[in-house]
Order: structure tokens, then C-alpha cells, then sequence
């Protein structure tokens, strides 16, 4: 009946990664979707609480959000601010436009130090960036040390939730990878040997290491002062034991001032691993003689950052701190897990952030579709990301760049039948007419191919009735 | 040839070309506790005490230090030169940290320094590397953590917390914040003490 | 004290699921309230308004607005049609709303929130699991109001339904462009429905109820979609 190639919007879906098919794709893995309802139930539970131990939530929310904008609203400004404090404290400040020269500075800054190995704290930039390709690319070993992305590493996959990379995974199948990668046949499925496991692996790295790569979850332009929250100590060993830090950072993750850390330090810990505090925070300003790296680099990343903040509407996407809460209760993402969204950046603010930063297009211009638009997640961002009108936002940019397809047609009509009570009437009665050879008994025998089709795969439909609302209030009115 | 520096700049300015209001952040929350002095002490032993952290109220701390060494079975413990005389416990090799290397540090059994400040709300101890505290590296390396913080440097709230810390982050003073011994919530979001931090934090509260 | 309200009986219930509007008439009637219907009436706009046509949904929020002005209250028995018109119609309508969305209820917030009642005097019979629809319960923020209403019922027994707030699945043309997902959500709810033990699940929105009945009926499941309005009716 339609052919893709003549509708944009179809044709675009029709893509196999984009989300509708990778979503299916997804579903049919019961492990991984067994692993993450598990894992997001547990997580979900554990925010609330320690939420609700918090009087002034909902203030700090406000706050959270406020300083994001301050910063958003003045961000060349903040940035010149950063740079000079981190300058002043004996740090080199870099500015990469784009994920290509953010990857040629770090290979470059390894490169000078005569390293062939770094080791890698958790960062979503440098995934976003895949800056291990372009190091290993020049002969440059990036050694991940957060468990969980040494798991995926391991595996040879990517990432699925950016908080909890491995989540996808569950202890029998990390043992397995674990008893082959690391030659240990008898390695157990108990947690805290799969974890010892991984610490002596990696303790001969951190002790060796002489380069360091790491991302930041803040920067404070008033002091310079870079902010590293963790729980595993990895990220302490990065930035404490090698002679350089380079720290990847997105130019969002700017604060004002360090005083502004007194709020998100209480945002960012509950929200996303449901703990009053997580176990370590690394807060450093340029080099410190005697103390941990004597060279330290910052590289401050666009890649489509000002793409975003160029948009007003789509610009409180920027706000994120990175702390999964909408991921953890999304029920798209419970049933389809981090994959399916092709980008580091999955769930809910993965559908606003990656169609922006990717400029709308490739396989990520399907993720504003990939929401009911329920809500859960705004209710709880801690930087109130309004993300269900955001979504809303991006479909209509998708849907005034694509020319009208069959969506597009149908809806306009519909839109031109509503307009009038005489269209709207003529709308239903055709409807009823056209359904004839299809209805039986007040319900559908057979759905034609589109939404039709894709509705009655799993679900029966009834017919329209013989008589409408109106009809029988019209009828009504007539025998009073 | 622009920079990058300067391409950004312009593409952030260009950007914000709808104007987009100043915004003044609302400082309502709340910027500190009311609790008593007691009620905050026993406030921050029990939020250490529920990540696993062994703690003990001590007004003898040097006391309080030797005891934990020995209860540790210790021998070999790092220390910074400043740490003060009244806990450095005899019967445990005390070694001063001059600048040990990573793998002199690994060797170590254990370390002992002070704290800067803390947060009895979270249970967070703070160490900035003034007296006592030593090099980050001191108290990450080594297995064993004690830490002895003074009861007056424990304040309820993180907004506390971080102004009390400003001025050492104003002098380009590194900082860690420390709640609880390492874990990780990587397998089956299950929390697995002991990665890569020291697996065993003792923490003293000098009254 | 509101002695007359136009009903907006939205384009869903109109053409698919009439009883849902006359039920509507019904409980307004019995407590004495005068229903109007504007036959001018057609829809919210919140299907064009969310699938990313601003344009089509601010023409017939203007249609809207001029059709309702005028009357004190206007009630209808969808959460997620009340929740288009209450947040989105300023937007869409730079400001220009004449007050109507402010004046425009769902059935459950108008019995309670404006009339102040609880037993609508219904004698309804049985089992029921009630889902909050994801609109009405975070849009429009209805809180307890329908279980309030339906605990008022003396024939019903409300049982508990497991991850209640979880979403349904149907999403407006989500259930069609992202139609494994939105089914592996509705099989998600539908096993929790079933693990309420109820003989009916209740909502206030027809909406979702044509998408869970749909996919109950499908796989043979005995648990009758009611709406709040033909509970209360009853």
C-alpha cells in the first residue's frame, strides 16, 4: 500500500537502528529484560527513600534547576571564568569543537608523555566521543577501571544505562566473562568476589599508570575546582596516582561557583544510586606540589552542546547532571533497555539530548518518538527537565523537517474534519461506513495494514457503535 | 585560523542570541541544621556506622588509634610528618609519608591522618591535606583507613559542609570527601563493599 | 454553587465509546446539575498536540475556547483531554484562552475538587483495581480523587492493583509507531490486573481503557474495562 521510500517519517523508522526496530530487537532478550527490571525496581526504591528523608527536596530542586540556567543564560562567560581559575592553579585548559578534535588533544597529550597505556575513569563524554577507538587507534591501551565498564569493555559491548553501564548483565554472566578473561575457571557468581576479582586486575594498572583520562560531573569557574563523584575508588586512583590528568569535560557541566556544589552534592548521590552519599567525591583545583598530578589538562567539549543551548525549548536539556533517576523509572526503558537508543545517553533524557546534539539526524531523529509520554520522569528530575514537553518539542521539529508522509496527510485531515461540526459528522459516519467489512458483533475482524495493523498485532478493537454521543443526545433532546 | 576557543565562544554567544533572562538561584533550602551538638555527633555516628565504617567515640583518640591498629592486626602504617605525637600509637612501625611511591604505599598495611571537617547528614568525613591528613594518596592507597575526626569540626548539613571547605578549594587544595569504605553497585545494583579505596574505614570521633 | 456545565465529551468517547459520555449525563444529572452539549464541539487537539503539529492543535484549541466560552464549568469524563486543555492551551494559545481552561474539569476533580462530594450515590457491585492514568495523575495531578469516589461506592471493593502508577503503554500514536513497546508495557499492566484478583479495572480516562480492553479481550482475560463515569452511573 505505502512505500517507505515515499514516506520520511516511515522510512526513517524503517531503519534498523532506529528505536522502533532496535526496540523489538531488545524485547525478545528475556535476560536482559529480566536483568533490568530487577535492577530498576531495586534502584527506584531506594531513591525514594532516601528522598523523602529530604524536608527541603523539592527547594533544592528549584535551586539545582536555577544554577543551571544561570549558567546556560552566561555560559561564555562562565567558561572564560573556569579557564582562568583552572589556569591560575597551574592547569591547561583546551577547547575541542567537536568529538574529532577532542580525541586528537588527548591522543596528542598521551602521545607527548611517551605513554602507551591510560588508565580511564567512567565518562560519558569520552563514550559519547568514543575516545577509546581513536586511542587504541594510535597504540594507546585505554584500560577502563569502573567495574561495570570494564565488564562491557570485557564484553566487547556497549554501554546500556549511563549510570550503572553493566546493568544489562547479571552476576552469573559477569562471573563467566570475569572466569575467562581474568583465567580464574573457579571464580564464583558471589558479588563480592566477582569485585575482588576485578580489584587485583586493576590495582597493577592504578599502580603503574602514569596517564590518566577522566570526565568531570562538575567544574566550579570561581575556584577551578574539578568535581568527581564515585563509588568505587577508581576515581580517586586516577586522579591521585599518575603524574598527568586529562579530564574530558561537556562545557554544561560549568558551575558558578563552588558554593553551588551544596546542593547538587545532595541532588546528584540520592538521585541516582539512592544513597544519602555516595562513597567518594575528588575535588581538585589545577595541580598541588607533592599531591597527585604535577600536569593536568582540561579539555572543554562542544560536540553539538551549543546546537542544543542554541534552541530555547530544547535548551533545559542541558541542565542534566547525569544521574539516571528518569532512566531508572521509565517503563519504555524497562522493557527495552540502554541498546535500543543507539547513544550513551539512553531513556528519557537520551530521547531530548542525543536527537539535539546529533543535530536531528542518523538513528537517534527516532528517539522524541520513543515515549508514551508518561510523565515518571519529569516528576523525578532533580533539575526539573521538563522532558515530556520537551519530547513533544523535538516531534514537531522532526515533523517540520521530514516532508508530510502518511502520518502527516492523516493527521492534517483528521485536523480539517475537526474544524467543523459538519466535517467532525461526516468524519464518524464515513468512519462507520468504511468499517462495514471488517466489523462483527461491535468489534474488528481484521486490521488492515498501518496503524491499524500495528494496533491489532496485540490488542482487539471495537467497532464505532451504531450511534454516536451526539446522536443519541440529539435524539434525547428530540423526545423531551 | 579561528581556535577552538574562539569557534566556541562565538557559537555559544550566537546561541543565546534570544536573551534568555538572568537568573538569581533561589537559596531558600535549608544552609544549616538545628540539631544540638550532641544530637550531631550521634547524628554522623549512626549515618557512618550504616555504611559499614567501624566507629568509635573516644576522648582519647590516641588511645582510640592504637586500639584500632591493634584490633586490625596492623604493623606497617603510613602517616603524614604533621600528624600530631598524641596519635602515633607505639607498638606499629610508623612510617612518615615523604613522598612514598605508589608501590611503597601498597606495601603499607594501613594509614592514619585526621580530617578537615565533616557531615554528620551524610556521614562524610572531608580531608584537604591540611595537618594530620597527609597527600591524597595516603589515605587511598593503603588498606586500612583510620581517621580521626574532632567533634567540633562536625557540622550537620552538606551546605555546612562545603562552606566549610571553600576556603581550602579558594587555596587550590585538593579535596576528598569520604562516606563510607569503597563499594559498588555494578552487579545486579547490589552493594559490594570493598573495590578499589580502602575496604576498611575506621573512623574516631575525638570528643 | 455550579447549576449548569457544558459537557466535553471528547472525540474518543463520541464515536467509540458513547456509554462513557451518557454515564457522564447521568451522574451530573442525578445531582441535579444541568448538562449542556455544545454540538459545535469536536476535539481537544491532543493527539495532533503531542504527535508534533503545534499548528493543528493550536486551531483546535481555538475551536475549543470559542465553543466552551461562556459557561462556568465545563466537564469532561477524560483526564488526558481536561490535561490538554488545563496546561497545554496557554501555550498554545499565547495567553489568549479566555479563562476556559481554568473552567474546564475532569469528572473526578469536578465531584470532589468543585462540588465537594464523595457518594455520587452509585450501586455498582464488585471487585475493582483502579489505574491512574498517567495524565490525570501527574498532569493534572488528580491525587485521590477518583479513589476516593470509588471507595464511596458501598458495592465496591477496591482491590489493590501492583505498580499501579506504572504506564499502560498506550501513549497516544505511540501504541501504533512503537507498538511492541507500548505491548510490552500493556502486558506488564495486564499481569498485574490479573494479580489483583479484581473482576474490574477502572479509569478515568477511555483512552487507555480501549487500549487495555483491547489487549485483555485479545488474550481471553474475563476482567471488564469500566470507566469511573459508568461506575458512578451505575
Amino acid at each position: 500500500m505505502t512505500h517507505s521510500s515515499l514516506d520520511p517519517a516511515a522510512a526513517r523508522d524503517a531503519r534498523p537502528e532506529s528505536f522502533p526496530h532496535a526496540a523489538t530487537g531488545a524485547l525478545a532478550n528475556q535476560q536482559v529484560r529480566a536483568n533490568i527490571r530487577h535492577a530498576t525496581t531495586t534502584i527506584r526504591r531506594k531513591r525514594a527513600g532516601v528522598v523523602a528523608e529530604v524536608p527541603d527536596w523539592e527547594l533544592l530542586r528549584s535551586a539545582g534547576s536555577a544554577i543551571k540556567d544561570e549558567t546556560l543564560a552566561s555560559l561564555d562567560a562562565v567558561l572564560i571564568e573556569l579557564e582562568a581559575s583552572v589556569q591560575a592553579a597551574g592547569g591547561t585548559v583546551h577547547w575541542a569543537r567537536d568529538a574529532a578534535e577532542a580525541n586528537e588533544i588527548v591522543v596528542g597529550l598521551v602521545q607527548a608523555e611517551g605513554a602507551d597505556e591510560v588508565v580511564k575513569v567512567k565518562s560519558l563524554a569520552t563514550d559519547e566521543i568514543r575516545l577509546n577507538e581513536a586511542l587504541e587507534g594510535a597504540g594507546i591501551r585505554p584500560i577502563e577501571t569502573d567495574l561495570a565498564e570494564l565488564i562491557v569493555q570485557l564484553a566487547g559491548e556497549r554501554p546500556s544505562h549511563l549510570l550503572v553501564p553493566a546493568i544489562h548483565k547479571n552476576r552469573v554472566e559477569i562471573r563467566d566473562l570475569f572466569r575467562d578473561r581474568f583465567g580464574l575457571p573457579d571464580l564464583s557468581d558471589d558479588p563480592a568476589e566477582l569485585a575482588e576479582a576485578a580489584r587485583l586486575h586493576l590495582r597493577e594498572a592504578f599502580l603503574r599508570a602514569r596517564v590518566a583520562v577522566s570526565g568531570a560531573n562538575f567544574a566550579a569557574a570561581d575556584t577551578g575546582t574539578i568535581c568527581v563523584v564515585e563509588s568505587e575508588g577508581n576515581g580517586r586512583m586516577c586522579t591521585t596516582l599518575p603524574d598527568v590528568l586529562i579530564t574530558v569535560m561537556g562545557i554544561e557541566k560549568a558551575i558558578p561557583r563552588f558554593r553551588d556544589l551544596e546542593v547538587f552534592l545532595q541532588l546528584l548521590p540520592r538521585s541516582s544510586t539512592g544513597e544519602r552519599m555516595n562513597p567518594y567525591t575528588s575535588l581538585w583545583t589545577g595541580v598541588r606540589e607533592g599531591d597527585g598530578p604535577q600536569t593536568f589538562h582540561l579539555v572543554l567539549l562542544d560536540a553539538g552542546r551549543t546546537r542544543v543551548l542554541a534552541d530555547p525549548a530544547g535548551r533545559p536539556a542541558l541542565r542534566c547532571i547525569r544521574c539516571s533517576a528518569c532512566i531508572n523509572v521509565c517503563p519504555v526503558y524497562r522493557q527495552t533497555g540502554g541498546h535500543a537508543y543507539h547513544s550513551p545517553y539512553a531513556g528519557p533524557i537520551g530521547a531530548i539530548l542525543a536527537p539535539q546534539l546529533a543535530g536531528e539526524t542518523g538513528a537517534v531523529a527516532s528517539l522524541p518518538f520513543a515515549s508514551s509520554l508518561c510523565g515518571a520522569c519529569y516528576d523525578v528530575c532533580p533539575v526539573l527537565i521538563d522532558i515530556p514537553s520537551i519530547l513533544v518539542h523535538e516531534r514537531g521539529k522532526a515533523v517540520a523537517r521530514e516532508r508530510s508522509g502518511i502520518e502527516g496527510r492523516s493527521l492534517k485531515m483528521l485536523g480539517k474534519a475537526f474544524a467543523t461540526r459538519a466535517g467532525y459528522e461526516r468524519a464518524q459516519r464515513l468512519g462507520r461506513q468504511l468499517q462495514r467489512p471488517i466489523a462483527r458483533d461491535g468489534w474488528l475482524t481484521h486490521f488492515p495494514p498501518g496503524p491499524l495493523g500495528a494496533w491489532g498485532r496485540s490488542r482487539d478493537l471495537p467497532a464505532l457503535p451504531a450511534q454516536t454521543f451526539r446522536e443519541w443526545w440529539e435524539s434525547r433532546d428530540d423526545r423531551a | 585560523m579561528t581556535t577552538g576557543r574562539e569557534a566556541i565562544l562565538a557559537r555559544v554567544r550566537a546561541s543565546l542570541a534570544d536573551d534568555p533572562p538572568h537568573v538569581v538561584p533561589p537559596r531558600n533550602y535549608r544552609l544549616r541544621g538545628e540539631r544540638d551538638r550532641a544530637a550531631v555527633i550521634e547524628l554522623f555516628v549512626e549515618r557512618v556506622r550504616d555504611y559499614e565504617a567501624t566507629v568509635v567515640v573516644a576522648d582519647d583518640p590516641g588511645a582510640a588509634v592504637a586500639s584500632a591498629l591493634e584490633a586490625a592486626g596492623v604493623r606497617r602504617v603510613g602517616i603524614a610528618p604533621d600528624l600530631d605525637r598524641r596519635l602515633r600509637p607505639s607498638g606499629v612501625e610508623l612510617i612518615e609519608d615523604h613522598g612514598l611511591g605508589s608501590r611503597d604505599l601498597d606495601a603499607l598495611d594501613g594509614a592514619v591522618t585526621t580530617c578537615a571537617s565533616a557531615c554528620a547528614e551524610t556521614g562524610t568525613i572531608a580531608i584537604d591535606g591540611g595537618p594530620g591528613q597527609g597527600r591524597r594518596a595516603l589515605s587511598l592507597v593503603p588498606d586500612l583507613h583510620v581517621c580521626v575526626v574532632r567533634a567540633g569540626a562536625i557540622v550537620e548539613t552538606v551546605p555546612e559542609l562545603i562552606a566549610a571547605l571553600e576556603p581550602s578549594a579558594r587555596e587550590g587544595r585538593p579535596i576528598v570527601l569520604v562516606s563510607g569504605p569503597s563499594a559498588t553497585s555494578d552487579i545486579e545494583l547490589t552493594r559490594v563493599e570493598g573495590v578499589h579505596g580502602p575496604r576498611r574505614l575506621v573512623v574516631i570521633v575525638a570528643t | 454553587m455550579i447549576e449548569r456545565v457544558a459537557l466535553f465529551v471528547t472525540c474518543l468517547a463520541d464515536t467509540l465509546f458513547p456509554d462513557v459520555g451518557k454515564a457522564t449525563v447521568t451522574v451530573l444529572e442525578r445531582l441535579g446539575i444541568e448538562v449542556v452539549f455544545p454540538l459545535e464541539q469536536t476535539c481537544c487537539g491532543q493527539m495532533h498536540g503531542n504527535s508534533g503539529y503545534p499548528s493543528e492543535a493550536a486551531a483546535l484549541a481555538r475551536r475549543f475556547v470559542d465553543v466552551f466560552d461562556g459557561f462556568d464549568a465545563v466537564v469532561t469524563p477524560s483526564g488526558s483531554c481536561a490535561a490538554q486543555v488545563r496546561e497545554h492551551f496557554e501555550d498554545l494559545l499565547g495567553g489568549d484562552d479566555r479563562g476556559v481552561p481554568a473552567r474546564t474539569w475532569e469528572l473526578s476533580q469536578f465531584l470532589t475538587g468543585v462540588l465537594g462530594l464523595e457518594d455520587i450515590g452509585s450501586t455498582f457491585e464488585g471487585t475493582v483495581a483502579y489505574h491512574p492514568t498517567c495524565h490525570s495523575l501527574r498532569l493534572l495531578r488528580v491525587g485521590d480523587a477518583p479513589l476516593r469516589l470509588l471507595q464511596a461506592v458501598p458495592g465496591v471493593e477496591l482491590l489493590e492493583l501492583p505498580d499501579a502508577e506504572e504506564c499502560c503503554g498506550f501513549g497516544g500514536t505511540f501504541a501504533v509507531k512503537n507498538a511492541d513497546v507500548s505491548t510490552a508495557m500493556l502486558d506488564e499492566k495486564i499481569a498485574a490486573i490479573m494479580a489483583s484478583g479484581a473482576e474490574s479495572v477502572c479509569a478515568c480516562d477511555s483512552s487507555c481503557l480501549m487500549h487495555i480492553g483491547g489487549g485483555l479481550r485479545r488474550r481471553g482475560v474475563a476482567v471488564r474495562p469500566v470507566h469511573l463515569a459508568e461506575i458512578l452511573a451505575s
